[in-house]
């Protein structure tokens, strides 16, 4: 039975990997997960230099998912490097960094200290709802989406995954500019913005406001967006938004997408990933499917 | 070896012992024999639509019998649905997180108020020296006999019930009390007031805080707080509550 899938000439031992953002450099869920087990692992966002992120409350919980607005706190590509790359170096698993940034400029540095750096490929987050500077403002404008993807490709020497905002009209015209732009790999969906009013307090629950809404309750919408991507683009798409179990993970792939980051689950269950590997091999074992890639669009 | 783990826990015993605050033990494999006082875990609820787990402060530690106590207020839906459940039943749990209370030596004043209370239960247990325990309560009194065993007890009210009208200032004033560290976990206003109150008498200050939090081991970076020296973490002035936390000197974070 075959669980490997390949992204834009890498291959990953299977498709589950981890959405950035939930789960640091890996660290902290190796004591609950076996990082070797895993697809990849997706880091939390770093930019060239550290953030300090958002006031707190930075999440709360909503019904089948919650909120986050944490802003992209993150140390700097300096620490990153020295630190974060060694400790995922240790494990046989793939190493997707999150590139976060306030200005093109910032994207490109970033992309070019990573140059020569043990890194399988590079997701561009140009879809951050919770910063008020880059983030989404890079990702809701086909024009801007290509243009940034064009950048970031010069100086990029692994593949470059561009992580897409479901915050827009049409999801695919961002998609098919990434793709103008040379893309090689599309991931999305990112949060979607919400809000949260305590009415006891009458205070936002979040102190920056709005947040981004994940977990199960958009589920349907990745699945939806998923599918009117693979039907739009020709790249590889890594699908995501919601998915807490192997049956949730199948139905993305069914709807287009090649591998699947898993998010907002991991804090209701730190071994999540493992459990949900497992689950996808008794699908197939079950199915009689031999390879896992006869799932990727067959909806 | 991993000092933490997400086990399945049996609920022990279960009461209310105020109103809206229950005394829960749970029986659990090894997270017991690994905690220390000022920690706490995570517990998950069971229905679905809930996702993230609620952090929970460890107010007692029976390593022998594999058991810890927790007590706890209603303050969502969450904690509701483990005060609706019934002795036998399990539950999933994380733990032991964060770093507890540092243990000195020298004279020490056990502070809590309200829901910050029931950790000091096993940190005046554990503390090794004379001690002055202040707990301050808005009306309805609990735990406050469990600690006379471990110290000299003085009672606040906000409404005079019992005790000093007041707040646990208050009490340490009436009484004239002193000592050389201070030993805290409540709401900020009272936090706030003994970290300046430390301040004036230069004495050592702990605080347990707390906040919204998703992960509970570090990852998420959702229960930061300002401190004043950079974090190792991130390389910012953000400490982790979970993880660093939840046990700060005052003077070292802001809140």
């Amino acid at each position: 039975m075959n669980m490997s899938v390949e992204l834009a000439g890498v291959t990953l031992k299977n498709p589950v990997m981890t959405a950035s953002g939930t789960f640091g450099s890996g660290e902290e869920f190796s004591d609950f997960v076996d990082l070797n087990q895993l697809g990849a692992v997706v880091t939390k966002g770093v930019a060239n230099i550290p953030w300090e992120g958002n006031q707190t409350p930075r999440v709360a919980e909503v019904y089948g998912g919650m909120l986050n607005a944490i802003g992209l706190q993150n140390p700097g590509i300096d620490l990153f490097v020295k630190r974060d790359i060694p400790f995922l170096k240790q494990y046989d698993t793939k190493i997707i960094v999150n590139v976060c940034g306030k200005s093109t400029a910032d994207y490109c540095e970033v992309v070019e200290r990573l140059s020569d750096e043990p890194v399988d490929l590079l997701e561009i987050n140009i879809s951050c709802p919770n910063v008020k500077e880059g983030g989404i403002a890079f990702g809701q404008d086909p024009k801007s989406v290509e243009q940034i993807t064009k950048e970031v490709k010069k100086y990029a020497k692994q593949p470059v995954i561009m992580k897409l905002s479901p915050n827009v009209t049409d999801i695919t015209e961002m998609a098919k500019a990434a793709e103008a732009g040379g893309a090689d790999v599309l991931s999305l969906i990112n949060t979607l913005t919400g809000m949260k009013i305590d009415i006891h307090k009458r205070k936002f629950a979040l102190a920056n406001k709005t947040g981004g809404l994940s977990g199960p309750a958009i589920h349907p919408i990745a699945v939806r967006m998923v599918y009117q991507t693979a039907q739009a683009v020709k790249l590889p798409i890594i699908g995501m938004g919601g998915i807490a179990t192997a049956e949730d993970a199948i139905e993305m792939m069914l709807a287009g997408a090649t591998a699947v980051s898993v998010g907002t689950a991991n804090f209701h269950n730190p071994a999540v990933t493992e459990e949900i590997i497992a689950g996808m091999e008794s699908y197939l074992r079950e199915q009689n499917i031999e390879d896992i890639r006869e799932l990727i669009g067959a909806v | 070896m991993s000092d933490k783990k997400r086990e399945r826990a049996v609920i022990l015993q279960k009461k209310e012992i105020a109103d809206g605050i229950f005394d829960m033990w749970i029986a659990t494999e090894e997270i017991a024999g690994m905690a220390k006082a000022g920690q706490f875990v995570m517990l998950y609820c069971s229905d679905g639509s809930r996702l993230l787990p609620r952090p929970i402060s460890i107010c007692e530690i029976n390593s022998k019998e594999k058991s810890l106590r927790l007590v706890y207020r209603i303050a969502g839906k969450g904690t509701k649905e483990f005060s609706e459940m019934k002795e036998g039943m399990e539950l999933d749990i994380l733990g032991p997180l964060g770093n507890g209370f540092p243990q000195k030596e020298t004279s020490a004043f056990v502070i809590g108020g309200g829901i910050g209370i029931p950790p000091m239960l096993e940190l005046s247990k554990q503390l090794n020296c004379k001690k002055q325990i202040v707990l301050g309560f808005r009306d309805q009194l609990f735990l406050e006999k469990e600690f006379e065993s471990y110290g000299d007890v003085y009672i606040a009210t906000e409404d005079g019930s019992a005790g000093t009208k007041g707040n646990v200032l208050d009490a340490v004033m009436e009484h004239g009390l002193q000592a050389d560290t201070i030993y805290a976990c409540g709401p900020l206003p009272m936090l706030r007031a003994l970290k300046a109150y430390a301040k004036e008498h230069d004495i050592e200050c702990f605080v347990s805080l707390e906040e919204r939090m998703a992960c509970g081991i570090g990852a998420c970076l959702g229960c930061v707080c300002k401190s004043k020296e950079t974090d190792g973490h991130t390389n910012v002035k953000n400490k982790r509550i979970c993880k660093e936390g939840p046990v700060f000197e005052a003077q070292e974070v802001d809140f």
